[in-house]
């Protein structure tokens, strides 16, 4: 329960302000709470300048002898015989991690003839490899993934797993967070450790980015996160590197499964997938009629990018659902963002605001999208695309 | 027929949880669903503090998840096809029996609310466990659905949570989906990045939903008389027989340590002069961060 030292609080209302849920007032000059209102959120406790908030917390089911978790696990994906780039992002990341922790970085690899990817794990960071490979694995179920990495998990007791927030990683790693009953923190944006109790610092975007928090998972191991493709930069891959491959033979009554796969379907869209891509050009309900929406195509070919679209560039049929970014759509943090003819509805916005540059064209100087914005053009896109286009042509010797 | 479901005989060595015991109705004649949904901030009307690194309290309106709409739809859809009923299940404050009266308003059966001071504080570990017992305590499902994810926390874990709770198959992203004709089998449509996968389970199962699998009826006149009159009944933790030291905070694993608000302002920069004169400012911004 949240307790409030009364010594310490000074009935500034800092709390009262900050509170959500109206769960907390000053009644005679300092803070009561309202128990039954409150959620444990914990706001008031970071806001409060005289640190007079505590959350008080229960024992609730805690991992014994947490020192005997050791090591940090990237679980790779490989999709169509590629590691995803999230993959090495992570190896990366775990390298700077497992420095600061004086232990190893082990990658978890399993698929269907995947092997080779064993020595590219160790080229791009990794110290051991553990390679499963079964033709169950050869397609994807939550199940027979999930058992899998869950059984490794309680045999080999690592203290940190690692996992890219792709639709593969976020749909089976809660199975194997809840088989192993421990914390998982979705779509982490930043990762650190603090050296006094190994904790994982893990941050990530909630309320579609406008709030950042960071979690920890104090009493339990692991410490599950999956981590958002494209936030974290990978190695060079280096030849030289050594590292050792176990080969791990699943157990029959981990590959049983009641999901079945009838047909993996490939949709190329041109380009690079939206969550993966370096540049976004989004077309919003400015280009005014569907063959506009050419403009935005060309513009992302030249970028090497991928076109994404507005609710109500879907909504009027000119792109396909599946490239509609926002609360119902994708969530997108390109390196570049390119928002055309957006006007910037919140559940737009939200979809989009973590993407590294964001370049806004509208007509309305007023228009919201300029609030989140790098840099903000004001014109019709009709007119400014050409001319952008055109200028890039130039400066490639197009 | 009834079936015993919930049994992990084959999953033995990976299994530690609670075994969930309920019944599996005769589907034959009609389909039990329940439909978990949560009540969150509206984001049209959420402000966010940059100093203080909080949300702004004031004017800020409860809605239902927009995804649990769809999961809602599915719901009342396949019932209004096969026959049987709705369930609707909150977790929340005393508020939420809002969104499951607006629920009711759109056709769901029952709507149950799940709330206790004990539930406050429940991370994705601890909700799983309390909606898994009160699916148990509901004692018959054939289907659960829920939203891709909540707008709120973004973390899209309590469905697969909940369904590995309930020893129950799931596929997260369904865009679509149909019922065979032997009433037990499903196909579904799981979307990814590039592209989708084709599905089959047989029911007992969960879902989770994508926006696009369906367009949300609005409520009826009647639907919101009924909903006005209903009462919604509150289950807390003894009602559920739910372990307090595995509910809510307690039952938690993670915790928050900090927040912070992101600023966007400092950043900005418009553009100025004439279409041409802003696209070569652009052009030499482009140069500066290596993107030309």
């Amino acid at each position: 329960m949240l307790k409030v030292d009364t010594e310490k609080c000074t009935g500034c209302g800092e709390c009262e302000e900050s509170c959500t849920f109206e769960a907390i007032f000053v009644e005679d000059e300092v803070a009561v709470v309202n128990q039954d209102a409150c959620t444990l959120c914990g706001i008031c406790v970071d806001g409060c300048p005289e640190g007079a908030l505590e959350i008080h917390v229960g024992e609730g089911l805690l991992t014994t002898n947490l020192s005997s978790w050791k090591g940090i696990w990237v679980v790779a994906e490989c999709r169509s015989g590629v590691l995803a780039p999230v993959t090495l992002e992570l190896l990366a990341k775990s390298r700077e991690l497992a420095g600061e922790l004086d232990t190893e970085v082990t990658a978890v690899l399993m698929g269907h003839k995947i092997e080779s990817k064993a020595q590219e794990l160790i080229f791009y960071g990794a110290d051991r490899v553990l390679v499963v490979d079964h033709p169950e694995l050869a397609t994807f179920t939550d199940e027979v993934y999930g058992n899998i990495l869950a059984d490794l998990a309680k045999k080999e007791n690592p203290e940190i797993i690692l996992v890219g927030a792709t639709a593969m990683g976020r749909s089976y790693i809660p199975r194997v967070a809840t088989i192993l009953e421990t914390g998982l923190t979705a779509d982490c944006t930043g990762l650190d450790v603090r050296a006094k109790d190994r904790a994982l610092l893990q941050t990530r975007p909630a309320f579609g980015g406008n709030l950042l928090a960071t979690i920890v998972c104090p009493g339990h191991r692991p410490q599950m996160a999956t981590v958002r493709p494209h936030v974290m930069r990978a190695n060079t891959p280096d030849p030289g590197r050594k590292g050792e491959v176990i080969h791990i033979l699943p157990g029959e009554n981990l590959l049983s499964h009641r999901v079945q796969v009838l047909e993996s379907v490939k949709e190329q869209a041109e380009g690079p997938n939206l969550s993966e891509a370096d540049v976004i050009v989004t077309a919003g309900r400015g280009f005014e009629q569907e063959k506009n929406v050419d403009l935005a195509k060309e513009l992302a070919d030249l970028l090497g990018g991928t076109v994404g679209a507005t609710r109500a560039a879907v909504d009027a049929g000119w792109l396909s659902g599946r490239t509609q970014i926002g609360q119902t759509g994708v969530t997108v943090s390109p390196k570049l963002y390119m928002a055309c003819g957006v006007s910037g509805a919140i559940q737009h916005i939200v979809g989009m605001q973590g993407s590294e540059i964001i370049v806004s064209i509208n007509k309305d100087a007023e228009a919201p999208i300029f609030d989140v914005t790098t840099y903000g053009l004001v014109g019709d896109v009709k007119e400014i695309l050409p001319l952008l286009i055109q200028r890039i042509q130039k400066e490639r010797g197009l | 027929m009834k079936l015993e479901i919930g049994n992990w005989e084959e999953h033995k060595d990976v299994n530690v949880l609670p075994n969930f015991k309920f019944r599996i109705s005769s589907f034959t004649l009609a389909m039990n669903i329940v439909v978990c949904i949560k009540q969150v901030p509206d984001a049209k009307t959420v402000r966010f503090d940059t100093e203080k690194g909080t949300l702004v309290r004031e004017g800020v309106e409860a809605v239902i998840n927009p995804f649990d709409f769809h999961a809602l739809e599915a719901g009342l859809q396949l019932r209004d096809t096969y026959g049987g009923k709705v369930t609707v299940l909150s977790m929340g404050p005393p508020q939420a029996e809002n969104a499951l009266k607006e629920a009711l308003s759109l056709g769901a059966d029952k709507g149950i609310l799940l709330s206790d001071r004990a539930f406050a504080g429940a991370d994705t570990l601890a909700t799983t466990y309390t909606l898994a017992k009160a699916i148990e305590k509901l004692g018959s499902v054939d289907l659960v659905l829920c939203g891709k994810q909540a707008i709120d926390g973004d973390t899209a874990q309590v469905g697969p949570g909940l369904a590995v709770r309930l020893g129950l198959p799931y596929v997260t992203c369904v865009n679509a989906l149909s019922v065979l004709d032997d009433r037990k089998t499903m196909h579904l449509r799981r979307v990814n990045e590039d592209g989708y996968d084709m599905l089959e389970l047989e029911m007992p199962a969960l879902l989770t939903v994508l926006a696009s699998l369906n367009t949300p009826r609005l409520p009826s006149l009647k639907g919101k008389m009924r909903a006005k009159k209903a009462e919604i009944p509150v289950w807390g933790a003894s009602e559920l027989g739910a372990k307090p030291d595995m509910v809510g905070l307690a039952g938690s694993a993670t915790q928050v340590v900090s927040t912070s608000v992101p600023s966007f302002e400092a950043r900005r920069e418009m553009l100025e002069g004439s279409a041409e004169e802003q696209v070569e400012a652009l052009v030499s911004r482009f140069k500066e961060a290596g993107i030309l």
